[in-house]
C-alpha cells in the first residue's frame, strides 16, 4: 500500500553500481529542434553524462520551462515535465523539498529564467533548494521566432526591436551571485568536455547548483559566441576558471587576472607585466560572493575575457534539507498512531462536553 | 446586593473599539466562555484592513459581534441587543446598526472634546439627547482600569490597556458567563511577563465586581444552554477548520500534506495553521509569490503529495496559468480561495462571493476544474477533506471556495470520530498499465482518472507537459481530432465526479418557492427561511456545495418550484450559471457590501416573493 513512507525514502546519493549508457537515456521521441541548434551537443552531452551520476532512471527528473531548450525533458528517458513559461524553479522546488531521493534538474533558457521567471529564479538559488539548474543562453527567443531577450546586447536588432533594443543585458552569472547562489558555473554547447566536468561539478553540489551554458541559435542569433569558439579569437577571449591555479590565459597563458591594489574588482593584465605573486590564484570556495562577481564582471560587451568553468562553489544549508529536517523532528514527537494524534488535535483547545 | 436575574432565549453582543483596543481578543474570549455554557453561538469579527489606523477615528474601528442562544443559530444576529462602544468612533460607526431600545456601554473616558471631534461629532451624543431611545450605561472604563491596578508594577499605557479585560469582567458578569478559562488564558497568553497576568486579572476581575456593586445594571441575564446533539465540541473558525481539515485529509490518505502560499488577507491563517502541524508529515512553504506557492505545489503533487495552495481571489488570478497546467497534467491539486470584496484590492478584510465565475470558467483554454464551497466555519473541515477526496480520486484540480464571513467567523463544533472520516488511500501506479509499457493517459474507465506514477517508480518513466497529448500514450500531438476528444474528455472527467444530490428543506411541502444558495449564505438563508415557515409561510431552501460538477439531480429540484430565488454576495454568478444551464427564470438577489445578509432582509425580500407566488 503507498503511504507516506514511500514518498519519503532515504537519499541515496553514493552511486549505485548501474550498468547504464548515454542510449539508455534516450527517449523514443523524435527530436524538433533546429538542424544545426546547440542544443543537440548539449542533449547528447547530457546524455551521456548521466550514466556517471550512478543514479537509477526513475529517480532523475528532468523539469522545464517554455521555450526552445524547454523541450529537453521530452528526450529525456527519465521523468520529466515540461510546464509554463518561468515556473520551472517554483515547481522543481516543491518536488525537491518534498522527495530528497530524487536528482532534479530544471533545464531553463535566457528568456524563461531571466524575463518571465526572474523572481523564481532567485529564489530557488537564495533558498538553496536541491537543483541543477541549466540556463541554455543563446541571447536571443528562439521559439517565438527571433525577439531579443533579456541577455541580448544594448541596440539589438530584432523583429520587436527595429531600431535596436533600449534595455542593458543581464549578466546571468552576476544576477546568480547576486542571489547568492552557492554553485555558479558557465560553460559552452560545444565544448563538450568541458560542458560535463561542470556537470559533474554541478552534481556533486549540494543545493542549487547554477550552470550558464553559451548555445548557439544558428537560426535566430548565429554565431553569438564565435568569439569564444573560433580558434583566431577563443584562446584569448576565454578564461578557463580551475579551482587553486593562477587565473591566467591565451595561447601561451600570456594573459592573466589580477586584483589591482584599491580596485574593487579584477582586471587583465598581460601576465609579463606583473609580478606572479600579483596573478589570482582561483579559489571557487570564497565565502564572500564578491570576488565571484569580480570574476563574472571581466568581460567586455564582445564577450572578451569570458570566464568559463566554475565560479563559486560553497557551503550553504539547503532550504529542502532545513524543511524536512523540521518535519523529521516534530514527527519524531509523535506518540501515538497518526489517528490518534489527529483525534488529539482536534480536540485541543477549549472544548466542552455535551452529554 | 442581590439583583435580578432575567432569562434571556438569545443575545447579540457586538464589542467595538480601536483597532488597538483588543476588541478581537475580548470578543474572542466572550465567545469561548459562552461556549462553555454550552450556548449556541456564531460570530462575525470585522476589522479594517490597516494594522493600525489613526487611533480614535472612524476606518480605525474594530468589531466583534457574537450571537448566543439556548437554541440552535445560523447567523451571527442581524442587529446588536448590546453595544460596548470603547471610543465615541466605536459608536459613530455601529449605532446606526442598532435598533431602538438596545443597550449601549460607553466608555466615557474616551468621550473628551478632542475625540468628539475627530469624529465629527458637534455635541457630546452623552448629553445631546440623541442617545434617548437607548439604554444607555456610561461607564469610565479606562480610569477605573487604572484605578484598580494602582500601585501594580506596570506602566500607565500597560495599565489603560487592560480595559478590555475591565469591559470584558463586566459583561462576563451581565451575562453571567464562567470566566475560569479567561483567566487560565491570561496565564498563557501573559505567561513570559507576570506582572501583566495580575494586572489583567485583577482588570477582569474589577469589572465583574463592578457590575456587582454597581446600581447603574440592575438587572442580570442567563442563557441557558442550547440543545446541542451530544459530544465534545469546541469554537472554531473557518480558516482553523479548513488547515485541520487538511491535516485529517493527510492523516486519512496517509500522503504527506504539501502547502504552497504567499500571504495574503483573509487566507493567511491557514497557512499559520498548517505550518505548526509537521508532525503529521505537513510541510509549508512560504513562496516568493501566489505563482512560486502554486507551482511548488504542483511540483509536490507530481511527487506524490496531497498539494494546496490557498489564498484569495486576486492570488488565484495569479495562479490561473498553472492551475491551467494541473488541469493538462491531470494531477490533483487544491487551490483554497478565501474570497474577499474585488476588483483589485478590494477591501481584504471583508467578504464577498465574486470569485464563484472565476473558478469555474477564469482560465485559459477549456480547463474545468471541480468547485467545492462550505456552508458554514465548521463546515469548512468537511469542505476541505471533500475536496481533497475529489482530488485524489479524479487526480484534477479542486477550487475550495470559503470566503471572508466563513474565515474568520466561528461556531461550535461538534468534533468528528476520526476513524470515521473518509478513507482517502490512493494507489500509485507501480507497473506498465498496457503490453505496450507505461501509457500515462490510459484511463481508469469508471473515474476517467489516469494513473498517478510518481518519480521513483522503476519502468514507469515517462514525460508530461502542458502541451497537448495524444490520449493514452500522452505523447505530443497536434492532431485535430484527438484535441477535440481530449477537451471532450477533460469535461466529461469533471462531469464524471461523484457527488451527492442536493438536499431541499422543505419540511411542509407545500413550498412553491426555492431559495437556493451557495457557500456562506447558508446561515442567513436558512435563519431567513425558519422565520418565514414559523409565521406560516412554507418555502424551501437548498444549498450548493458543489458547484462544478453540480448534483445530478439539481434540474429536477428545480422544476419542482415556480419561483426560484438565488442571493448570492455579488452581482447574480450563481444565477447567471443555474439560467444558462437548466434554462430555469431564476431570480437573482444580491448584496456586495463586504458584509453577510442579514437573515431580516432575506426573510423581507422572501416574503414578498412567496405571497406573491
Amino acid at each position: 500500500m503507498p503511504d507516506a513512507k514511500n514518498v519519503e525514502r532515504a537519499v541515496t546519493t553514493a552511486p549505485i553500481a548501474l550498468k547504464l549508457t548515454a542510449k539508455d537515456f534516450k527517449s523514443d521521441q523524435e527530436v524538433r529542434w533546429c538542424p544545426g541548434c546547440g542544443d543537440y551537443a548539449i542533449l547528447a552531452a547530457v546524455q551521456a553524462f548521466m550514466p556517471e551520476l550512478g543514479i537509477p532512471r526513475e529517480r532523475i527528473v528532468f523539469v522545464s520551462g517554455i521555450g526552445c531548450s524547454s523541450r529537453f525533458p521530452y528526450y529525456m528517458d527519465t521523468y520529466g515535465m515540461h510546464s509554463i513559461h518561468g515556473r520551472a524553479p517554483a515547481i522543481a522546488t516543491g518536488l525537491s523539498t518534498t522527495r530528497p531521493d530524487l536528482s532534479v534538474w530544471v533545464v531553463t533558457g535566457d528568456g524563461d529564467a531571466l524575463s518571465i521567471g526572474g523572481n523564481h529564479l532567485i529564489h530557488a538559488l537564495r533558498r538553496n533548494v536541491n537543483l541543477k539548474i541549466l540556463l541554455f543562453n543563446n541571447r536571443i527567443y528562439g521559439l517565438t521566432k527571433g525577439q531579443y531577450s533579456p541577455t541580448s546586447e544594448l541596440g539589438k536588432v530584432t523583429k520587436s526591436t527595429p531600431a535596436g533594443s533600449a534595455d542593458s543585458p543581464f549578466n546571468p552569472i552576476s544576477l546568480a551571485l547576486g542571489a547568492e547562489a552557492t554553485f555558479v558555473a558557465r560553460t559552452i554547447d560545444s565544448d563538450r568536455k568541458h560542458l560535463q566536468s561542470v556537470l559533474r561539478a554541478a552534481a556533486g553540489h549540494r543545493g542549487s547548483a547554477f550552470v550558464e551554458i553559451y548555445q548557439n541559435c544558428n537560426i535566430f542569433n548565429d554565431g553569438a559566441f564565435d568569439a569564444l569558439k573560433e580558434p583566431a579569437t577563443r584562446d584569448d577571449f576565454t578564461i578557463r576558471l580551475e579551482h587553486g591555479n593562477p587565473i591566467t590565459f591565451g595561447r601561451n597563458a600570456e594573459w592573466c587576472v589580477i586584483h589591482p591594489p584599491g580596485g574593487f574588482g579584477l582586471e587583465v593584465r598581460r601576465t609579463a607585466e606583473v609580478e606572479p605573486h600579483e596573478i589570482v590564484t582561483h579559489d571557487r570556495t570564497v565565502a564572500e560572493p564578491a570576488y565571484a562577481f569580480a570574476l563574472s564582471r571581466l568581460p567586455g560587451e564582445d564577450l572578451r575575457h569570458s570566464p568559463i568553468g566554475v565560479f563559486r562553489a560553497v557551503d550553504r544549508p539547503s532550504y529542502d534539507d532545513l524543511v524536512r529536517g523540521q518535519v523529521a523532528a516534530a514527527r519524531a514527537r509523535l506518540t501515538g498512531s497518526p489517528e490518534e494524534e489527529l483525534t488529539k488535535l482536534l480536540n485541543s483547545g477549549d472544548t466542552w462536553t455535551i452529554m | 446586593m442581590t439583583k435580578q436575574v432575567r432569562q434571556l432565549d438569545r443575545v447579540v453582543i457586538r464589542f467595538a473599539g480601536d483597532s488597538g483596543d483588543g476588541m478581537q481578543l475580548t470578543g474572542d474570549r466572550f465567545t469561548s466562555e459562552t461556549a462553555q455554557l454550552g450556548n449556541d453561538i456564531s460570530t462575525l469579527p470585522n476589522f479594517p484592513a490597516e494594522i493600525r489606523a489613526p487611533a480614535g477615528t472612524l476606518p480605525g474601528v474594530s468589531s466583534f459581534q457574537v450571537h448566543f442562544a439556548d437554541f440552535d443559530i445560523l447567523t451571527p444576529g442581524d442587529a446588536p441587543h448590546v453595544l460596548v462602544a470603547m471610543n465615541p468612533a466605536a459608536l459613530k460607526a455601529n449605532l446606526g446598526d442598532l435598533p431602538r431600545g438596545a443597550t449601549i456601554i460607553l466608555n466615557t473616558d474616551e468621550f473628551t472634546n478632542r475625540n468628539l471631534a475627530k469624529v465629527g461629532y458637534a455635541a457630546n451624543p452623552l448629553d445631546d439627547g440623541s442617545l434617548d431611545g437607548y439604554a444607555v450605561h456610561p461607564v469610565a472604563l479606562t480610569s477605573m482600569t487604572v484605578k484598580a491596578l494602582d500601585g501594580q508594577a506596570i506602566s500607565k499605557k500597560d495599565a489603560e490597556r487592560a480595559k478590555n479585560m475591565f469591559a470584558l469582567g463586566l459583561l462576563s458578569w451581565l451575562y453571567s458567563r464562567p470566566h475560569e478559562s479567561t483567566l487560565a488564558f491570561l496565564e498563557r497568553k501573559f505567561a513570559a511577563r507576570p506582572e501583566l497576568v495580575t494586572a489583567n486579572v485583577t482588570a477582569f476581575k474589577a469589572g465583574w465586581a463592578f457590575g456587582e456593586t454597581t446600581e447603574g445594571f440592575a438587572v442580570r441575564y442567563e442563557v441557558k444552554p442550547a440543545r446541542q446533539q451530544p459530544g465534545n465540541y469546541r469554537n472554531i473558525t473557518g480558516n482553523t477548520a479548513l488547515a485541520l481539515g487538511l491535516v485529517a485529509a493527510g492523516v486519512r490518505s496517509g500522503l504527506p500534506v504539501f502547502l504552497g502560499a504567499y500571504p495574503i488577507t483573509p487566507a493567511s491563517d491557514i497557512l499559520h495553521e498548517l505550518s505548526k502541524h509537521k508532525k503529521f508529515g505537513v510541510t509549508t512553504m512560504q513562496a516568493e509569490d501566489e505563482i512560486a506557492a502554486v507551482g511548488a505545489t504542483l511540483g509536490a503533487s507530481y511527487g506524490g503529495a496531497l498539494g494546496v495552495t490557498s489564498t484569495s481571489g486576486p492570488g488565484v488570478a495569479l495562479k490561473g496559468e498553472t492551475i491551467s497546467l494541473a488541469v493538462a497534467l491531470e494531477l490533483p491539486l487544491i487551490v483554497v480561495d478565501v474570497q474577499r470584496a474585488g476588483p483589485s484590492t478590494g477591501m481584504p478584510t471583508k467578504t464577498e462571493q465574486a470569485d464563484l465565475q472565476m473558478a469555474l470558467f477564469g482560465r485559459h483554454g477549456e480547463a474545468p476544474v471541480a468547485v467545492v464551497a462550505p456552508r458554514s466555519p465548521a463546515d469548512c473541515f468537511d469542505a476541505a477533506i471533500e475536496a481533497a477526496r475529489i482530488a485524489l480520486t479524479y487526480r484534477t484540480p479542486v477550487l475550495l471556495l470559503s470566503d471572508g464571513y466563513l474565515a474568520n467567523g466561528s461556531e461550535p463544533w461538534l468534533l468528528p470520530d476520526v476513524t470515521g472520516l473518509p478513507d482517502l488511500r490512493v494507489e500509485f501506479a507501480s507497473e506498465p498499465n498496457s503490453p505496450d509499457g507505461f501509457m500515462p493517459y490510459l484511463r481508469d474507465p469508471a473515474t476517467l482518472a489516469r494513473p498517478w506514477a510518481i518519480p521513483g517508480t522503476p519502468g514507469l518513466e515517462h514525460r508530461i507537459g502542458g502541451l497537448e497529448k495524444a490520449d493514452i500514450t500522452g505523447d505530443i500531438s497536434y492532431d485535430p481530432t484527438n484535441h477535440d476528444f481530449m477537451v471532450r474528455t477533460r469535461a466529461a472527467r469533471i462531469e464524471a465526479i461523484q457527488v451527492p444530490d442536493l438536499e431541499v428543506e422543505d419540511p411542509d411541502q407545500t413550498a412553491r418557492v426555492l431559495v437556493l444558495g451557495w457557500g456562506s449564505t447558508y446561515g442567513p438563508i436558512g435563519a431567513a427561511c425558519r422565520a418565514l415557515r414559523q409565521r406560516g409561510l412554507p418555502i424551501a431552501q437548498a444549498h450548493l456545495r458543489h458547484l462544478a460538477p453540480m448534483p445530478r439531480n439539481v434540474d429536477d429540484v428545480l422544476r419542482r418550484y415556480d419561483r426560484v430565488v438565488i442571493p448570492e454576495m455579488n452581482l447574480g454568478q450563481l444565477a447567471q450559471v443555474i439560467r444558462a444551464r437548466y434554462l430555469v427564470d431564476a431570480i437573482a438577489y444580491n448584496q456586495v457590501r463586504g458584509l453577510p445578509f442579514t437573515a431580516s432582509e432575506l426573510e423581507f425580500m422572501l416574503e414578498e416573493l412567496v405571497k406573491n407566488a
